[in-house]
């Protein structure tokens, strides 16, 4: 029996039990959503490259697959998953990650994980074997589907094989670094955003603002002049260490918050240590702040705030959705999921 | 519910003028751009506010009337054509920009207003809204995001669904739901995702968020001729070979380059077999190198002719061809149907070598210009409607080219939407179980199926019935169902 096979029986015979499943990886993210609970679902011996032509900007794979393989794979031929996820462990798989729609540091100029997400090839609730989108990148047949499992948490179906769009490494990258405070950080990269200009990424850490241009040399040579500033050396160890959450910001026990908010927001009065990412969009924060007091600020913007590690996991660790929405969400986990035994709880308590 | 009482009921809600009953009223709504399906709907309502088009659901919800929404009507696959029992909801007069936000780079507008209208709105700032579909001087952007609309520099910047982020939606029971957010995420699902393309079947889109980008510096085109349509081909992969996404990657074969030499002449090189015209743009040290690059590859791939655009004048020429190649058409047929199917570049030769024998085989000439970066195809069949039987098989014609984008592992559409037009081809593209999820997910917004019914996604019956007069590859697609 394949391992599909082996997965849809084994999701048929949980959805005639009524038996809850936690769908597994590499188990790099068992620390993200909810406190999991179900008989384990492995997903991780469904591994491997499907198909890759360089030419097509494409790459297929099981969900199973390494991302350091698929990474690796990609960096032969010049090029990369250009949402730069995180991996947080050498186990992390590309299911785990769009199951997670995790995006690194290029997010807010290139695209999130959904953005290159072309086609899912999945399992629902019922064990029914399910394929959406494709691998081409215009494709409007039917619901975008690929594109809501991705960031579902497991809680829709089970993600299978994942067509991704892929892009050229950048040939050149500079980082610059600017001595300044977070207001003008803020500040400094919403003016230069709205700018032609290559930026790839920018940050605000230890009272630096942090700035990486990717493209052709000569343009990011021209770029990195106008901008000024002093060049960072061994740049790619920073970017990966602000992607992985291994800079000293990220030490200890303190609840990790994740707040999502328009770009150009002032600094939050919210107690805790702030560092800057996605130009201002997205903010990590440290904090014993109540939940309710970090989620009333954070909404008072326009954003949202994120438990991401740490804390109290048995409540909600997403910003709570309008009753309404949460309604809707519960009928298309129905959809799906008709038994409720994919990840119940891992999102929502109620999904 | 019989037309007088609906109508009363709805003249409550509606100011003077604002519902329409009679003939000649209704005549306008009769079809989209797909103007070969058409019908007349039972009444249209143009309604100026959110709590009318609120109103206008609750009553039809309650009354189980079916309702289809409408932008500028410029749809190519029938996704706005009307129901004989059923609402025209028209959202025309929701044409205001609400907030233009320079510092987060988004702007707030209703549905209504045009997709050129909002990079015109935001030109002084620097900045631009960046998918181009070729109608937006009239599209509306509700529309854009129904059908997920894309255009020529979606290779780069993607598509309606990467380029925005909220919607203010009304679902068919009057619901208010804000999907997406202010920040460049929202929790919980990816709502935006399933709405975006979803072709008026989830919900009224009354407010949408998009998301601007810094106009680029400078943008240049290169064209280039080859002398065969396989040369183009391997030139289109080639240039994304070299590690460089254009902003534009457009092919035009012969029969197009005739057709707009004929109507404008552009200077396009007329011994060419096929011509790409590539965009590229940024600052403008990274446009001279990404030039530089491109003319090389090009060369190599065998380009007979090259030549850059060196000012803005000089792009607009070269892009005036692309421009006009379908009202080119136009003066060359009485009819054209314009086909919308994706493939992976790398069957791009093959793919148009095979429609040129469908072409031959069936009396029908077609003329392909098209995405040619993002695999795109836009094939033109060239018909007159007023000879016995023409438009017949000029969709068979049709249907057979999105079956051969399917069997290449493509896509029966694009970007114009399945709507009617496309509907049988879902059944060659989905198999039952994911037809029935499509439906499940169609319930979790409206039970009782009254958005927009009968568009975008079949029902099984129907693909059953498909499948009994069309059997693909001597295999039935829907071997598990009951023919009928």
């Amino acid at each position: 029996m394949s391992e599909t096979q082996t997965i849809q029986e084994q999701i048929q015979v949980a959805a005639a039990s009524g038996t809850p499943l936690s769908i597994q990886g590499g188990g790099s993210k068992t620390f993200y959503g909810r406190t999991p609970h179900g008989e384990a679902l492995s997903v991780s011996g469904h591994r491997g490259i499907l198909d890759y032509t360089p030419s097509e900007l494409v790459i297929s794979a099981r969900a199973g697959t390494l991302l350091t393989e698929l990474e690796s794979v990609l960096a032969e031929e010049g090029q990369m998953l250009a949402f730069e996820p995180a991996h947080f462990g050498d186990r992390a798989t590309l299911g785990g990650t769009i199951a997670c729609a995790f995006s690194g540091p290029r997010r807010p100029y290139a695209g999130a994980a959904r953005d290159f997400v072309l086609g899912i090839n999945c399992v629902n609730g019922s064990g029914e074997w399910l394929r959406f989108g494709g691998q081409v990148m215009k494709n409007v047949a039917g619901y975008d589907v690929s594109r809501t499992l991705t960031g579902s948490l497991g809680t829709l179906a089970v993600l299978l094989d994942i067509h991704l769009r892929v892009l050229p490494r950048p040939e050149t990258e500079i980082t610059l670094q600017l001595a300044c405070d977070a207001a003008t950080a803020i500040q400094r990269c919403n003016t230069l955003a709205a700018k032609s200009l290559p930026i790839s990424a920018s940050c605000h850490v230890d009272n630096k603002l942090i700035i990486r241009l990717s493209g052709m040399e000569q343009g990011v040579r021209a770029a990195a002049a106008g901008i000024g500033g002093e060049v960072l050396e061994a740049a790619d160890d920073f970017w990966r260490q602000l992607r992985e959450q291994q800079l000293a910001f990220f030490s200890g026990e303190q609840p990790l918050w994740r707040l999502s908010v328009p770009p150009a927001t002032e600094p939050l009065a919210i107690e805790g240590d702030t560092l800057l990412d996605w130009g201002g969009a997205q903010r990590w924060l440290r904090s014993e702040q109540p939940a309710g007091t970090i989620r009333a600020i954070t909404g008072s913007v326009g954003g949202h705030a994120t438990l991401f590690r740490g804390g109290d996991r048995s409540n909600e660790v997403f910003h709570p959705l309008q009753a309404e929405l949460l309604a809707l969400h519960r009928r298309l986990k129905m959809s799906f999921d008709p038994a409720g035994i994919l990840n119940p709880g891992r999102m929502y308590r109620e999904l | 519910m019989s037309l007088d009482s609906i109508t009363t009921a709805l003249r409550k809600h509606l100011p003077k003028g604002r519902v329409l009953t009679q003939p000649e009223e209704l005549r306008p709504y009769e079809c989209d751009a797909l103007s070969a399906y058409r019908q007349l709907p039972m009444v249209v309502v143009i309604p100026d506010t959110f709590e009318q088009v609120q109103s206008v659901l609750r009553l039809c919800s309650e009354h189980k009337v079916p309702v289809v929404a409408r932008g500028s009507g410029t749809g190519l696959s029938g996704g706005a054509m009307p129901l004989e029992n059923g609402v025209l909801l028209s959202l025309a007069r929701f044409n205001r920009i609400l907030d233009i936000d320079v510092h987060n780079r988004v702007a707030r507008v209703q549905p209504g207003v045009t997709n050129l209208s909002i990079s015109n709105a935001v030109a002084d700032d620097g900045l631009y809204y960046a998918p181009d579909p070729s109608s937006q001087i009239a599209c509306s952007i509700g529309g854009n995001v129904a059908e997920n609309a894309g255009g020529v520099h979606c290779l780069k910047y993607g598509l309606t669904t990467h380029n925005i982020q909220a919607l203010e939606v009304l679902t068919i029971d009057g619901t208010h739901l804000t999907i997406g957010g202010q920040a460049l995420d929202a929790p919980g699902y990816d709502l935006l995702a399933l709405m975006t393309g979803s072709e008026g079947m989830l919900g009224v889109i009354t407010e949408v968020t998009v998301k601007l980008l810094p106009r680029p510096e400078v943008a240049q085109v290169v064209m280039a001729a080859f002398d065969s349509v396989d040369a183009a081909g391997a030139g289109v992969t080639a240039v994304i070979a070299s590690g460089i996404i254009p902003a534009g990657l457009e092919l035009l074969d012969k029969p197009a380059i005739d057709a707009v030499e004929k109507f404008i002449h552009t200077g396009y090189p007329k011994h060419a077999a096929a011509i790409l015209l590539c965009e590229l743009d940024g600052t403008q040290e990274d446009v001279t190198a990404q030039i530089e690059r491109v003319n090389r590859v090009f060369k190599e791939a065998g380009a007979i002719d090259l030549q850059v655009s060196h000012n803005e004048a000089e792009r607009q020429r070269f892009w005036a061809g692309r421009k006009a190649a379908f009202p080119a058409m136009g003066r060359l047929s009485p009819d054209y149907y314009c086909m919308d199917g994706t493939i992976p570049r790398k069957h791009l030769a093959h793919v148009l070598n095979q429609i040129s024998t469908l072409s031959e085989a069936y009396g029908l000439p077609i003329c392909n210009v098209f995405h040619a970066g993002d695999g795109n195809l836009h094939p033109l069949i060239l018909y007159d409607a007023n000879q016995a039987g023409e438009l017949e098989r000029t969709e068979e014609l049709g249907g057979k080219i999105l079956e051969l984008c399917v069997e290449v592992g493509g896509t029966i559409t694009g970007e114009h939407g399945v709507g009617l037009e496309k509907i049988n081809q879902m059944c060659v593209q989905f198999n039952a179980a994911e037809l029935r999820q499509f439906h499940a997910i169609k319930s979790a917004f409206d039970a009782d199926n009254l958005l927009n019914p009968g568009k975008a996604i079949p029902t099984l019956h129907r693909c059953a019935e498909f499948g009994a007069m069309h059997v693909h590859h001597g295999e039935l697609p829907h071997p598990e169902l009951e023919r009928f």
